[in-house]
């Protein structure tokens, strides 16, 4: 019995402990610097697909300026939209565009700055089979919606006649968490497959009911380690962050019939495609990108600041790093997996840049 | 303390003496002390249930039992359903129950059954208790980087040719039921070691002697007088390690593969209630977290009436035991 209680009592410290962190972790205000010469601290939240990218910013650039310092927290892009709403945070990360509702909440007004882009890839792990599967459009919807869930299944046998495919489980890994990578993953499903969105069919969003048999997972990083450790497991994350891990990823068949393995040409190909299209929305909301050589899923990444920024000071240091990232920050895009931005979109950021008043 | 009844009750001369004043005192704060100390723990029960609750309720009204029978967690469209999780519950608890049991009950009969001498036998129990204050999430890392790695030829192999037993149905890919069962035994077998040790010790020996006496043989004492004395305490050893698995959370929320389904299949990746609570909370919005609270009060009161059962098992058998029936 008393072994018992021990244990309990050992648990519910435990359980406090973690909520009292989490409380801490949401509710942690920051703290502004003064006017002046004085360091500065900005702190931002949101997205992980560019987490690496944005931590490289800020390491090289806090060192060239030293009275700046950028935090970021990788906490997803629901959550990070949700922080920047509520004012917990100076500047906000997403992969989807702020929506209008959202927008409204905030007196300030919002600046959306295309920041990075990259590419979504299904990352895979089969015990025994390398890196050159081909997945079929029809193919990879059914596999994510739970309709294939065999390897062995033979529209996956057939597009790949050079590889053995197990006789195993097909494991979905999806995101848990609210994010903006899952949201540009199934807007390009529900591009590819029209059932996706409609009726008892999984819906477009940036966290949803995923159907079948779905292991879930925090981030993505969470995502991709999650593959890693998992025989038949098969996911969506960013490209660099199944590049870290060494994970295998699929070639993707694309809008025009070739398979496309994900390379930073086929990426670029795909964002040249929609720099094409005639609205902003089009542009830079891509959901199934023209052109034979363009990798299908891709999607941007936005900094989200702030319309007018009370502290002088703060806000000129973050239209300073946010234009800083645009221009220079670009060339470390490509070393850790992203899309350095096409001219139209630089040009795009530094005009909506301009608009922040501080 | 004016009207002391005893001080004129007392003899000049003797070695006894009534209570002083000051011991009255004392007697009179340290009761006070641990009632207040009982009042405080059982208003704190109540508070954490008032809370739960009543953030819970606008859940409880818009979803009423269906909560309990579907299986959609749709932030959406603020569909919430946690049969999958009760299920994932039960079942991980239930199969972690079934090795724990068998192993935590061995352990108590080698230990208490003078097959060592009882120093060894001493040292061998403090042993079984220090894997209580294993951290959960050490657990879980071994169980990652371990158990997967070794249980998967096995799982293999049973997919492979006795894939027709829904049991063994899906083919294991890292993540799922298996090993998290394996690993929340182990969390388990010292509860209900424990506690089987304890049971075992608490019939006599005189008992185990009258067997011997009869021409029992070793075996047939333990299995067929000690064993059954004992079952009541054994089976509610059982009940509370049950109740201790229903509520596990960091080990399973890193092992079970958070998903929601439900199959008989041991290799499949699942769900339980605690690992819900612990990955969905820190981002919760206000609907999910009503959500959440109520799949806490059903949490709380499966372990409540597993822990009530345990209970009343066990005074049962104590009192009859002990001849106070």
């Amino acid at each position: 019995m008393r072994i018992v209680r021990t244990l309990a009592r050992g648990a519910a410290m435990f359980a406090c402990a973690g909520l009292c962190l989490a409380a801490w972790a949401s509710g942690s205000a920051p703290a502004h610097a003064a006017e002046g010469e004085q360091k500065v601290w900005l702190r931002g939240a949101g997205a992980t697909f560019p987490a690496p990218l944005y931590e490289k910013w800020s390491q090289v650039y806090g060192t060239a300026n030293p009275l700046v310092s950028v935090t970021y927290d990788a906490v997803g892009s629901g959550e990070g939209i949700n922080r920047f709403v509520t004012g917990s945070v100076d500047f906000g990360a997403s992969d989807t565009r702020i929506s209008d509702k959202e927008a409204s909440q905030i007196n300030r007004g919002v600046v959306m700055v295309p920041a990075t882009a990259g590419m979504i890839v299904v990352a895979y792990n089969i015990i025994g089979i390398g890196g050159d599967l081909r997945l079929p459009r029809d193919v990879y919807v059914d596999i994510f919606s739970g309709k294939i869930t065999l390897w062995s299944d033979p529209r996956i046998q057939a597009a790949n006649p050079d590889l053995k495919l197990p006789k195993r489980n097909i494991v979905v890994v999806a995101r848990q968490d609210s994010s903006g990578t899952t949201h540009a993953f199934t807007s390009h499903l529900a591009a590819i497959d029209p059932n996706w969105r409609q009726g008892s069919g999984p819906s477009v969003g940036k966290r949803i009911d995923w159907p079948g048999t779905a292991m879930l997972a925090r981030g993505n990083e969470g995502v991709s380690a999650r593959i890693k450790i998992s025989d038949g497991a098969i996911g969506y994350v960013e490209y660099g962050f199944a590049r870290r891990l060494g994970l295998p990823v699929a070639s993707l068949q694309n809008k025009a019939g070739t398979f496309v393995h994900p390379v930073e040409m086929a990426g670029q190909a795909a964002l040249a495609a929609a720099a094409a299209r005639p609205t902003e929305q089009e542009r830079f909301v891509i959901s199934d990108p023209d052109g034979v050589d363009a990798y299908p899923i891709v999607t941007y990444s936005w900094l989200l600041l702030y319309g007018k920024y009370d502290n002088a000071a703060l806000g000129a240091r973050m239209v300073g790093f946010t234009g800083w990232g645009l221009a220079e920050g670009q060339r470390y895009a490509q070393e850790l997996g992203y899309l350095p931005l096409p001219p139209a979109a630089v040009e795009q950021g530094n005009r909506v840049l301009a608009s922040v008043r501080y | 303390m004016a009207s002391n009844p005893f001080a004129s009750a007392a003899p000049a001369d003797a070695i006894t003496r009534p209570p002083s004043s000051g011991e009255y005192l004392s007697d009179r704060v340290f009761r006070s002390l641990t009632l207040v100390a009982a009042a405080i723990i059982i208003a704190l029960v109540v508070y954490i249930l008032w809370e739960i609750g009543g953030q819970a309720m606008p859940a409880i009204r818009d979803h009423h039992l269906s909560f309990l029978t579907t299986s959609a967690w749709d932030v959406q469209s603020e569909r919430f359903g946690i049969l999958p999780q009760i299920w994932g519950t039960l079942y991980s608890s239930l199969l972690a129950l079934v090795s724990a049991g068998f192993f935590g009950l061995t352990v108590a009969i080698f230990l208490t059954q003078d097959f060592l001498p009882p120093k060894l036998a001493m040292v061998f129990r403090t042993i079984i208790e220090m894997l209580a204050a294993i951290p959960s999430v050490v657990f879980g890392l071994w169980g990652i980087f371990v158990v997967i790695p070794a249980i998967r030829p096995l799982a293999d192999w049973l997919h492979e040719y006795l894939g027709w037993i829904p049991l063994f149905g899906t083919s294991l890919s890292g993540p799922g039921l298996a090993p998290a069962t394996i690993v929340l035994a182990i969390m388990i077998l010292p509860t209900v070691a424990a506690i089987s040790q304890d049971a075992l010790n608490l019939v006599p020996y005189r008992t185990k002697e009258a067997a011997y006496g009869m021409g029992a043989t070793r075996w047939e004492a333990i299995l067929k007088v000690m064993v059954p004395t004992a079952a009541g305490g054994i089976l509610s050893a059982m009940v509370l390690g049950f109740g201790r698995a229903l509520g596990e959370t960091m080990a399973l929320a890193m092992l079970i593969g958070n998903s929601n389904q439900i199959s008989l299949s041991l290799f499949s990746p699942a769900s339980t209630l605690a690992a819900l609570l612990a990955s969905s909370f820190p981002e919760a919005g206000r609907i999910e977290v009503q959500a959440l609270m109520y799949a806490a009060l059903v949490l709380l009161f499966i372990t409540l009436v597993v822990n009530v059962i345990g209970t009343f098992i066990l005074n049962l058998t104590q009192r009859r035991i002990s001849g106070k029936s």
